[in-house]
Parts: structure tokens; sequence; C-alpha cells
């Protein structure tokens, strides 16, 4: 390995060859700024444009002020990250920024939490000598994500979330120089485009130009319209991310907190999406093991291997990329879907209450629930199931404007019935979770035994794709997980080309599962805080006194009172679902 | 506009480029330049033929579309005027010749009048220097062009 010497604001530095200045800085605990530059270290992507020209420094011997993000470190430099002449081309490039730049931070979505406006806080930009044309784009309201452009700086975070993350390959930068956006073919609206909603462009926007759309208002209104019963669920990785917006370190776990911050409120129930998650396990592991047996018996036509369907990212995904595999995902629906298919028939009876007049509001980490929610296929005469989805965010910002002190919170349950749940259900947030809470049901099922340990370690990991073999008493069952969508587009080819092996590949769209979602606490850059989340989702589990989705008293009793059997008619009707072809054609635009 | 039918041969022979070019994406902008020549413009369905062939992202196709300001989405006119606006042409009024033919014929630079006749574009640099300014009507070159001489150029192909 060769190495290279050189001095950094005085201090000596050894690195790689090859290694950036920015990386080398880093390394001896030198921050340079920057605003478009992003790596995600979990991931093994970087986003490297050196577009925004904020990280300069100073070369001892150039004649040029150096972007630390493209400079490649040689033997001897002597390099200044803050002299004067860096500070001044600093400000200036950030003057030049912010002179094309909405002044609207106040009413921004993003405000206390753009890069943006951090920056311009940290180098004291007082005025804005520059005068020029502003950007003057049409606002894209789609039903997940808003896309306010004139907020872009041209980072291409988004693009690089997109296209190399996700292989989505919805946005990129079109036009040239002033005139130039990022924006799907066309310019067309994110809803015509192939958008999966999976809101990793969102999560990684370093403005206000990318947004989810904000329910928190609706939510209000419901919570006062004393006609209204208005119900809640939460979504497991909401408990592990949600202390984060109010100061608490990542991994933290407020189920309590947010349970009775929920009370305060106004929600008449506080009920749990993991509840609906080891509902989906019942389903989703029942179609499993109907379709093992199946291909055990020699049934030819079975179709194998399963693939899960909790994931609206991913179902967008697979029904505008996939449509000709259309009939290999689990029918399962989502959690989700299946809390508000049951609150609405089951709990609103229970409750006396009219479907019209029941609210069932969902808190999720996620941006594509949002559109899920509002499916046409999820609503009986025009009334959702689920009628309003906000994210983690949102949430966190109800409770603050209700003045709500969140870190004073006494602990509180959620009601019943349906908001008890097991570990399986907490599981469902991390990447692997619901194949393991699948497994562990699945095998007690299939070999009528006791499962001796609940935990399937092979199953769990930060690895893009992994996969593993579970040995259900003698019957090896073969597992495919994937997270983020370019991964699970090379299982799903796999699975195209006849070439797969598995028996059940589980998918999550956003890197991480669900404790990455795209409507999550920012991360700011720092994929470590997606590994506290997720062991702290494993704490919970362990924390659980029922940890398996059939043991669940409150599922065996709604499958004794009201569904019936697993994947039986009633089941089926309001528990399942299909899919649609989208492979989007290209729209042209009417001028 | 309306959904856009392709010439079954003209697709054909666009297939045909992205094979001779072994479908390397790489190679985008050359493909999207034998395009042009078959089609005469870039409309949509083209580009997405292109990203099919090639296995890039439909976006990043349109994104290098609108980048260069030798592609086209819209069809050039059946004589297509070209306004060089190079150093040299520029300096001795190229800009004053462009505003006149923007006039006569109401259009921008970059669109065609509604009867399919005439486009209007501009470009850098004929290399025909000497005769600046310098304009082209499909082959045919005219040199030291003034504003009042745009009418009778029209005229021509009228």
């Amino acid at each position: 390995m060769d190495i290279v010497k050189l001095n950094i604001d005085n201090k000596p530095v050894v690195v790689e060859k090859g290694t950036t200045l920015l990386d080398a800085a880093k390394s001896v605990g030198v921050d340079v700024p920057t605003l478009c530059h992003m790596k995600l270290h979990d991931l093994n992507v970087e986003n490297n444009p050196g577009g925004c020209r904020v990280c300069v420094v100073e070369v001892e011997g150039r004649r040029n002020l150096a972007p630390a993000c493209k400079t490649e470190c040689t033997e001897g430099m002597a390099v200044n990250t803050h002299s004067l002449r860096v500070v001044n081309a600093r400000r200036t490039v950030m003057e030049l920024i912010l002179s094309d730049h909405p002044a609207e931070c106040l009413t921004c979505v993003k405000n206390g939490k753009c890069d943006l406006q951090t920056m311009a806080q940290d180098l004291g930009i007082r005025e804005i000598p520059f005068e020029g044309e502003q950007s003057c784009y049409k606002e894209d309201k789609s039903p997940a994500i808003i896309r306010d452009v004139d907020k872009c700086i041209m980072c291409r975070r988004c693009e690089m979330m997109c296209n190399e993350v996700q292989t989505v390959g919805c946005l990129s930068a079109i036009n040239r120089g002033f005139e130039s956006v990022v924006a799907p073919a066309f310019e067309m609206d994110l809803e015509k485009s192939t958008c999966t909603y999976c809101g990793q462009c969102v999560a990684v926007c370093p403005t206000g130009a990318l947004s989810e759309v904000d329910n928190s208002r609706k939510v209000l209104n419901a919570l006062v319209d004393t006609t209204k019963t208005v119900i809640v669920q939460t979504a497991p990785a909401v408990r592990v991310a949600l202390g984060e917006e109010f100061g608490m370190e990542p991994g933290n776990i407020v189920t309590g907190k947010m349970a009775s911050a929920l009370r305060k409120l106004g929600f008449d129930k506080v009920f749990d999406t993991d509840f609906a998650a080891d509902l989906t396990i019942m389903e989703e592991g029942t179609e499993l093991l109907g379709r093992l047996q199946k291909h055990l018996a020699g049934d030819k036509d079975v179709k194998l291997p399963i693939l899960t369907s909790c994931c609206p990212g991913w179902v967008n995904f697979f029904e505008s990329n996939f449509p000709d595999m259309l009939d290999i995902p689990s029918t399962a629906k989502s959690p989700q879907q299946m809390f508000g298919a049951i609150a609405k028939t089951y709990l609103a009876d229970k409750m006396g209450v009219k479907r019209e007049d029941l609210v069932v509001v969902s808190v999720m980490p996620c941006l594509a629930k949002k559109y899920e929610s509002g499916r046409d296929e999820f609503k009986v005469d025009g009334n959702p199931d689920v009628d309003l989805s906000i994210t983690t965010r949102e949430l966190a910002q109800m409770i603050k404007g209700a003045n709500i002190n969140f870190g004073d919170l006494n602990d509180e349950e959620f009601d019943n019935p349906m908001g008890e749940s097991t570990g399986a259900g907490v599981i469902f947030a991390n990447t692997g979770g619901v194949i393991e809470a699948a497994a562990r049901t699945a095998y007690e099922v299939h070999t009528k035994k006791k499962l001796e340990k609940v935990e399937f370690e092979a199953l769990r990991g930060f690895d893009g794709i992994r996969s593993a073999t579970v040995d259900f008493d003698g019957l090896p069952i073969k597992i495919g997980i994937a997270h983020g969508l370019g991964n699970a587009r090379k299982l799903l080819e796999d699975v195209q080309a006849g070439k797969s092996e598995f028996h059940a590949i589980e998918i999550m769209a956003c890197p991480g599962g669900c404790i990455g979602g795209g409507g999550q606490p920012y991360h700011h850059g720092d994929t470590g805080i997606l590994k506290k989340r997720a062991a702290a989702i494993y704490r919970e589990d362990e924390g659980k006194e029922i940890r398996k989705s059939h043991e669940n008293p409150f599922i065996v009793k709604l499958y004794d009172e009201f569904l019936g059997e697993p994947c039986g008619e009633l089941s089926h009707k309001l528990l399942h679902t299909h899919y649609f072809d989208k492979k989007k054609k290209v729209e042209i635009k009417n001028d | 506009m309306a959904e856009i039918k392709l010439a079954d041969s003209k697709v054909q022979e666009l297939k045909d480029v992205c094979k001779k070019f072994e479908y390397d994406k790489g190679e985008l902008i050359n493909v999207l330049h034998a395009a042009q020549v078959i089609f005469g413009y870039l409309p949509a369905e083209v580009q997405e033929i292109v990203a099919d062939e090639l296995k890039v992202n439909i976006a990043h196709v349109y994104g290098v579309v609108t980048f260069y300001s030798f592609f086209t989405m819209t069809p050039k006119g059946e004589h297509p005027v070209s306004v060089c606006m190079g150093t040299a042409c520029y300096v001795r009024g190229a800009e004053k010749v462009l505003d006149e033919f923007k006039r006569l014929l109401d259009v921008k630079v970059g669109e065609t009048t509604p009867d399919g006749k005439f486009s209007v574009s501009s470009l850098r640099c004929v290399g025909a220097c000497g005769l600046a300014p310098v304009v082209t009507v499909g082959e045919k070159v005219y040199g030291r062009v003034a504003p009042e001489d745009v009418k009778d150029i029209l005229s021509e192909y009228n």
C-alpha cells in the first residue's frame, strides 16, 4: 500500500495514496464544510460532483484554491483549510448560492434542519451582495413528495440516490447553465414518472427542494372534529428514531413516551402497526408454507421464490420495472393496510363507530405509505382504510406544536385489541426482520416443534444482499434478503432469468430497511445512526415477552372471533391485494 | 403534440446503430447524434428507444439531449436557417441578422414556423469567417448578410 505524508492545518497526516484532501482532513478531526459531497459509508456510495465549491482549501505553492473533495493528497503537501483567503472564497461561494435561493427560511419545511442554512450560519452570512435573476420553476406535488426546485442547489445527491442506490432512474439534471434543474424525463411530474416514492432523495436533500407531503394539518383538523373517532397506528421503526427529533441519542427507544404523546395530542385510541405486522406474518407465512408444500409435492406451476410485499416503495418498483412477475410477490397487504382493513371492519364494529366516522391515522417512517394509503384498491366506496399517513418527522412537529415536553413524558401502553404485539412485529423495521419474523412462525407451524432460539442471526446484518439457509427440521429453506432497490433489482433479475435458488426473498426499498426510511429524522449522511436504530429494534424485540407472531393472544382472538383462518375467505377479502402493470410509457409534454 | 408513430424502417435503422455501438452506454452522445440524422430531430419516442437499447435511464437521455444545443426535440423546418454566432460573425452584426429572421418568421431560436417551412437556429462558427456574418439555409451558404437582406433570402424559398 502506497502512503502519502502531508500537513493539514499544521497537523501531520499519513494517508493511503488516492485519498482526497477532504477525507484526509477528516481523519485528523478537521471537518472541511461541504454541501454537495456526501459519503454513505455503510452503503458504499459517494456523491462527489465537485459542484458546490464550498470545500475549497489553500494548498501551499498552488496558484488557485483547491476543492478538497476532488483533490488527491500528494507527498509533502501543506494545506490550510481556514486561511483568510479560504474563508473569504467560501463566503463568496455561499453568497452566490444564496443569491439564487428563495429567502423564505422561516416558513420552509427544512427550517432548522437545512444544511444550507447551517452553513450560512456557520459562515456568518449577513447580507447577499449579489443581485440577479432568480430561478423560477413549477412546483411539483405528487401524492408523497413535493419538488420545489427553486430551493435546489444542484448538489445532485438525490440523483445519486435515485440512480445509483435505488436504480429507479427517475431524476436527472436537465438543460444547462442557469436553466439547469434536476427533473424527471421530459420534465414530467413525479406522479407520471417511474418514481417509487421511496423518499431516499428527500432523505439526503440538503435543502427544502425535496420534501414530504405534509398531512399533519389534516390530522389536527380530524382530531378537533367531534363527529369523528380518530385512532392511530405507529410503525415499528418510528419508536427508535422519534427521540432524535427531541435531542435524544440515536437508538433511544421511546415507545412509551410516543404512546403518551399521541394520547395527549387527542387520539381516541393509540394502537400499534406491530399488531398488524404480526397479522401479516400469519397471512404471508401461511402463503409461504402453502407454496412450499405445493412445491415439495411436485407442483411445477407454483411460484417460488415468494417475495415479501410489506414495502410500498418496493411494490411500486416491481409494478413498473418487473410487470411480467406480478404473480410472484406475496399477495398479503402491508401491515399499514392490514391495520386499516381490520380497523374499519372488526374494530369499528366493536367500538360501535360507523366506517365513515372512523379516521385511521398512521405514523410511518416512510413517504411511499402516503401513496399506498391513497391507492384505489384500499378504499371501500371511496373511503380509504387508512385515511392519513404522516411521517416520524411530521409527528415530531405535531408534538412540538402542541408544546408537549416529550422528554418528560411517562411511559404509557398501547390500547387494545390492536396495540398488542410480539417481538416478531417489532423487527419488521430492520432489513431481514420481516423474513426472520416469518421464519419464527413458519418453522413452528411447519415442524410443529418449538423453536429453541428465536433469533435467526444469519438473517441479520447490513450487507445490501444477503442469503442464508434456515433449517426447518431437515428441510433447508433458502432465503434471500435485499435492502435498497438497486440490490433488489439484482435479485429480481436472477429470478427473471430463472437463476434464483431462493424459496423466499425479503425486500425493503430503503437502505437499512424502514429504520432508514424517507420519513425518518434526517441522518445528514451519518449512516451510523441507522445502525443504532437497528440495534434498538433488536433490543426492543428482546424485551418482549412474546416473540412469535402466532402467539400474540389478540391475533389468536382476531382469527377466532372474526377472520376464521389465515388465508381463509375473509382474510383474502380484507388482507390480500393484487398488483398492476405500471410500466410507464413516455408521455410528451403538451406545450 | 400527440404521440408520434415512428417509421418502422427508421426505428430499425436506429436499432442497428445501437448495435453497431455495441449497446455501450458511453456512446450515448454518438447514438443520439446518429438518431438525429435519421429522424431529423429527437422526439420523446426516439429517446425512449435509445434508453431501452442502451439500458440507460430515460431521464438521463433527456438530460443529455437538453444539455447539448446541437440536439433538438422539435422537427426542423423544410428549410433550416442557421445563423453563425461565432466571434467573427457576432462582431459583424450576426445578432441583428438573427433577430430579423426571428422577427419575420415570428419564432424563437430552436423553433419551427407553424407551416413547417422554416426553422431558425444559431450555430458556432462555420469556418467561413471571411464571409462574416454567415447564414446557411439548408446546404446553401450566404455571406456578408445584413438585416435588410433577410427578406430577400426568405423570399427565395417562398
